[in-house]
């Protein structure tokens, strides 16, 4: 594919309001990229007509519910059909944030046997409870599955912010062991909190920000097309968004957040 | 109701005022808790006898809103006797007037609109507003911050701008203050902080804009009197300000539905709070849906990019009676409008109630007819209820009506042109000493407990709870870098295509107005500029916001007389105009009067971010300067406060001094000589300076005898003075030359280094060391009193 071919879409509802700099970001590295409401799509059929699908994050429908469930069910009812195509075809599919939530609550993931009749996982309340703003130290740990991590080395720490109340990825507590292992066996295991150093938080704040099983922060599914994460990369993409750049000597122009939209284009350029 | 005073028609209730005495005109004005004034109501009375019948309850409670003091500032726009000499108009003699003669080329719009429009860069312009919601937070913490910030959102959207950032200033009572010695109707501080600050992250998160700045300030006047200052700033597209309706236009409601929720608000903010303020005003307060306003923006952003209305507003305090009737008063029209329209909660709505009711997250606009469909549509496609009630009409009268049934037909001239007020003022003589008191023998323990003053503790905990990162855009963060240091002022880059970039400060001293509140006054605009300048701001606009007591007693309103005055001459020294500003009087509980608390919010640019100064020292061997000059001012401080004074010292501005001041930090940012910088404000250079390392990570050591000032006797006034007008700024060894040049006669002083060692060393006037902490054990101190969490690492 052609880097003019590629055609993010960033799905909207009311409540989504990180879709403008998720925009921004797609844009700066040169593939078009629109922000649409999901009546439009449902209104005019067109979701095969993008090659990127993301949701951004927010509080789609107020969250008044469970985080991303209303979402996750308007779509399931009214777009189920090119929801399955687009999944099928293993188009790529970023959930930030809120749009992690929303993937969790959809059953696209984690993904174990692919899309799931009912949530596998939760992000659930924060511990310590509370939404929290802050940056957060990530440790890449995918091994090449995910298609949006193909720029970050194995191990390499990266720095990006967090902006939630409810993060916590949690699996029910007699399977998690065992699902466990399948994310590590399966490659699926993609970002974990850690420290400055590179030390896995523990589950301690504030190193982790929100009680995570293992510290997760992001996984993909077992294809590794579709990736959803807590923390904003949308948020760490330019230098004047970093929140140490006064102190740096020599100026860098990007953020790490830049690595994962980069990944992805790189993977549908490259790929035909 | 007493029933020969009322008579139902229809849908309306009809009062009969034309033969009324005072007494059944004071029964009418409490049956319909109107809260007219007996001169109002003989002036109704007579109208409605030119008019030839009797108003009915829509025009009287739309007469009541619109002459409320929450919406014609009574005080501030009557006339003032102030010890035989007479003012009229605050508003007029002193705040506008300093914008008039300052007339700064950068201001687009100044008081007349929802908010005040200054320019920015490539054709855009800024707005900014600030709100006070402190009356609805007493009553309901939690939904009146919410629907605090959701209301001066709406003022930005009021001005076709797209909110980029809000600000927040709050003010309680002690945390720990006791459960039995708080009056019936009081609520308790920390369940009111608790409420406010979640409401406010719930709706500026939910809608997602990032809340960059504030201040949570706490007085034991407080308890009763909860401060909530709600600030939004927006951009938008200068050749986009429609305010051109015209008879004809549609008058379009769109956004939430309207229920009984906020009824009464405004007059309810003109009232001072009792125990009974929970019963009888609980459904003044509001209920927020930030989600539904978010909607409710994208369609109105769409609808004036596509330039298909004429004006907007945001429906507010008053609900609709405000909104419709100013629209069609600013354009010169009348207004014909029906209620039944109106999509409701439920129904059962009176149409009085409808006219009325402040439900949130509603905006008003009017429309050309030709445009009508397309505006429907946009509206449509953001899942948004807009509906056309009414039409700006020739006539100059307020009709409205209820299906058929007309419930209002006034004049609008009337209307609009309440009996003003004249209010008696005076001067309180105070009889402040100053406190004589030994010199503490160590006074690192000093310092350690101002860290942990809750008005200087860190309030992290609070500032992680608001999104101050969404839109991707906030440059300079309010927590800086990895130990979350206080920085002084937040930098925004709001355009994509530019890298000038937008600061917001603020700056509140409600402790010095205890002394004088002139001084108060003076010091909040110091304060604001010089967190703005810290940064890099310049041309620099400010907001102000009053909270006072009620200003029917006359030592009330003198102070506020005096911090007014203090307004119009800071405002003119530092050439820095005011554009937009609201009050809030009234605010008396059964503890007592509020202390007086200006709020003043400084919106300033900086010309490329890539010059934003952060508070931060960035390295060892570099130099540490205070610059402006010390003096004993040590009156309403914390250190004072500590020790259990008041004091009557109280920092005083030096208009001439604090003008070179500012303009050498400004000249020094912009050659690039600034490595960090940091205001002096609470607890003085002691505070200041321990914030800039342990935010670092690196060690100073200090020496006082350096600090330039006048009868410098003792360590602990000078590390603690809160004299206004200065910084400490840190400098590399190599710019020396330059920097002190540049600084030449600008009482500036190199009083340090920054060193590797992690530790905070000063000497004090008589060169033995005063102050020896470890950085760990400040930051500590710091962040213990507000941040369990933080504290824990």
């Amino acid at each position: 594919m052609k880097i003019e071919e590629i055609k993010v879409c960033i799905m909207r509802v009311g409540g989504t309001n990180c879709d403008s700099e998720t925009q921004r970001a797609f844009q700066e590295l040169g593939v078009q990229a629109e922000s649409v409401h999901v009546n439009e799509l449902i209104k005019r059929r067109n979701l095969l007509d993008y090659s990127v699908l993301v949701f951004p994050g927010g509080f789609s429908f107020g969250d008044y519910v469970r985080s991303g469930v209303i979402f996750a069910r308007h779509l399931s009812a009214n777009l189920a059909k090119e929801m399955e195509t687009f999944i099928d075809e293993g188009r790529p599919i970023l959930g930030i944030c809120n749009g992690f939530q929303i993937m969790v609550e959809y059953g696209l993931l984690p993904g174990f046997k692919g899309v799931s009749a009912y949530p596998e996982a939760a992000l659930t309340t924060n511990e310590p409870s509370g939404f929290k703003c802050k940056w957060v130290h990530l440790k890449q740990e995918n091994r090449g599955k995910c298609a949006f991590t193909g720029k970050i080395p194995v191990g390499k720490v990266i720095s990006l912010p967090i902006a939630h109340g409810e993060g916590r990825l949690l699996f029910p507590k007699e399977k998690e062991e065992a699902l466990l292992k399948t994310l590590i066996d399966e490659d699926m295991l993609v970002f974990r909190y850690c420290t400055k150093e590179g030390d896995f938080a523990e589950g301690k704040y504030p190193a982790s920000p929100n009680g995570s099983f293992y510290d997760i922060a992001g996984i993909c599914n077992r294809e590794g097309n579709i990736f959803g994460l807590m923390p904003h990369p949308e948020r760490a993409m330019y230098w004047w968004q970093q929140p140490d750049w006064t102190r740096q000597q020599q100026m860098m122009e990007y953020g790490d957040g830049k690595l994962i939209f980069q990944s992805i284009i790189d993977k549908l350029t490259k790929t035909s | 109701m007493s029933s020969n005073l009322f008579v139902k028609r229809g849908f309306a209730i009809e009062a009969q005022t034309a033969k009324a005495t005072d007494e059944q005109l004071s029964e009418i004005n409490s049956e319909l808790a109107l809260g007219f004034s007996l001169a109002e109501l003989k002036e109704i009375q007579n109208y409605f006898i030119t008019e030839k019948r009797n108003p009915t309850d829509v025009e009287l409670q739309t007469i009541a809103q619109t002459w409320s003091e929450h919406c014609c500032h009574k005080t501030f726009k009557g006339k003032i006797n102030l010890d035989g000499k007479e003012i009229d108009s605050l508003f007029k003699t002193y705040i506008a007037k300093a914008t008039k003669q300052i007339r700064a080329p950068w201001c687009v719009s100044v008081f007349e609109d929802n908010a005040g429009i200054v320019k920015f860069d490539k054709g855009y312009g800024i707005a900014a507003k600030v709100e006070t919601h402190n009356h609805p937070s007493a009553v309901e913490p939690f939904g009146g911050a919410a629907t605090g910030v959701g209301g001066v959102i709406r003022d930005i959207l009021g001005v076709w701008a797209d909110p980029i950032a809000c600000t927040d200033v709050l003010g309680f009572g002690p945390l720990d203050y006791d459960y039995k010695k708080l009056p019936a109707g009081v609520k308790q501080p920390k369940y009111v902080y608790m409420g406010v600050t979640a409401g406010i992250s719930a709706y500026g998160n939910n809608m997602g804009i990032p809340t960059v700045n504030g201040a949570i300030y706490f007085d034991d006047s407080y308890t009763g009197n909860v401060i909530v200052y709600c600030g939004c700033i927006g951009l938008l597209p200068l050749n986009r300000y429609a305010k051109n309706a015209k008879v004809g236009d549609a008058v379009v409601l769109a956004g939430g539905k309207t229920g009984r929720d906020g009824i009464h608000g405004v007059t309810f903010a003109s009232a001072e709070l009792t125990e009974k303020s929970e019963e009888i005003s609980r459904p003044a307060v509001q209920i927020a849906d930030p989600i539904e306003e978010e909607k409710v923006k994208r369609a109105i952003i769409e609808i004036r990019d596509l330039q298909l209305a004429s004006a907007v507003t945001d429906i507010g305090g008053g609900g609709l009676s405000s909104a419709v009737g100013e629209t069609a008063e600013r354009f010169d029209c009348g207004v014909t409008a029906d209620l039944a329209k109106v999509p409701l909660k439920y129904q059962g709505l009176a149409p009085w109630e409808i006219y009325l009711s402040e439900s949130q997250e509603r905006m008003l606009i009017t429309v050309p007819q030709e445009n009508l469909m397309r505006v429907m549509e946009v509206f449509e496609k953001e899942d948004v209820i807009a509906t056309a009630i009414g039409t700006l009409t020739t006539e100059r009268r307020l009709k409205l009506t209820y299906n058929d049934e007309t419930v209002s037909d006034i004049d609008m001239t009337f209307l609009f042109n309440p009996c003003m007020s004249s209010k008696v003022a005076t001067i309180e003589k105070t009889t402040l000493t100053e406190p004589e008191f030994p010199e503490p023998a160590n006074l690192t323990e000093t310092l350690l407990q101002l860290l942990a003053a809750p008005n200087i503790a860190s309030k992290e905990s609070v500032i992680r709870t608001y999104d101050h990162e969404v839109k991707g855009n906030t440059t300079l963060k309010p927590l800086q870098g990895e130990y979350a240091g206080p920085n002084d002022a937040a930098v925004l880059k709001p355009l994509d295509d530019s890298l000038k970039g937008l600061t917001i400060s603020c700056g509140m001293n409600p402790n010095y107005g205890k002394i004088d509140a002139y001084w108060m006054a003076a010091s909040a605009i110091d304060e604001a500029i010089r967190n703005n300048i810290a940064v890099g701001g310049r041309r620099i606009s400010l907001l102000d916001n009053f909270t006072w007591g009620n200003p029917e007693k006359p030592e009330r309103l003198g102070s506020l007389v005096r911090a007014c005055q203090a307004c119009y001459d800071f405002s003119v020294a530092f050439k820095a105009p005011f554009i937009s500003g609201k009050d809030s009087l009234y605010n008396e509980s059964p503890l007592g009067p509020v202390t007086p608390t200006l709020l003043i919010t400084a919106v300033g640019v900086i010309p490329s971010i890539q010059s934003t100064v952060s508070m931060d020292l960035k390295n060892p061997g570099n130099l540490l300067y205070i610059i402006g000059e010390t003096f004993n001012e040590l009156g309403g401080s914390e250190y004072y406060k500590l020790k259990g004074f008041l004091g009557a010292s109280v920092p005083k501005v030096k208009m001439g001094k604090a003008k070179r001041t500012f303009r050498a930090v400004t000249q020094a940012i912009d050659e690039g000589m600034v490595k960090s910088c940091h205001d002096l404000s609470e607890g003085g250079l002691a505070v200041t300076a321990a914030e800039m390392a342990f935010a670092s990570g690196y060690g100073l050591e200090l020496d006082l005898r350096e600090v330039i000032g006048k009868d410098l006797v003792r360590s602990d006034f000078v590390l603690f003075s809160e004299s206004n007008s200065r910084f400490l700024i840190e400098v590399a060894q190599a710019e020396r030359e330059d920097f002190e040049e540049l600084m030449k006669g600008k009482n500036c002083a190199l009083i340090g280094e920054v060193t590797k060692e992690q530790k905070l060393l000063i000497h004090g006037l008589n060169g033995k060391i005063v102050v020896d902490a470890p950085l760990e054990t400040l930051r500590r101190s710091w962040k213990k009193t507000l941040n369990p969490e933080e504290t824990q690492q």
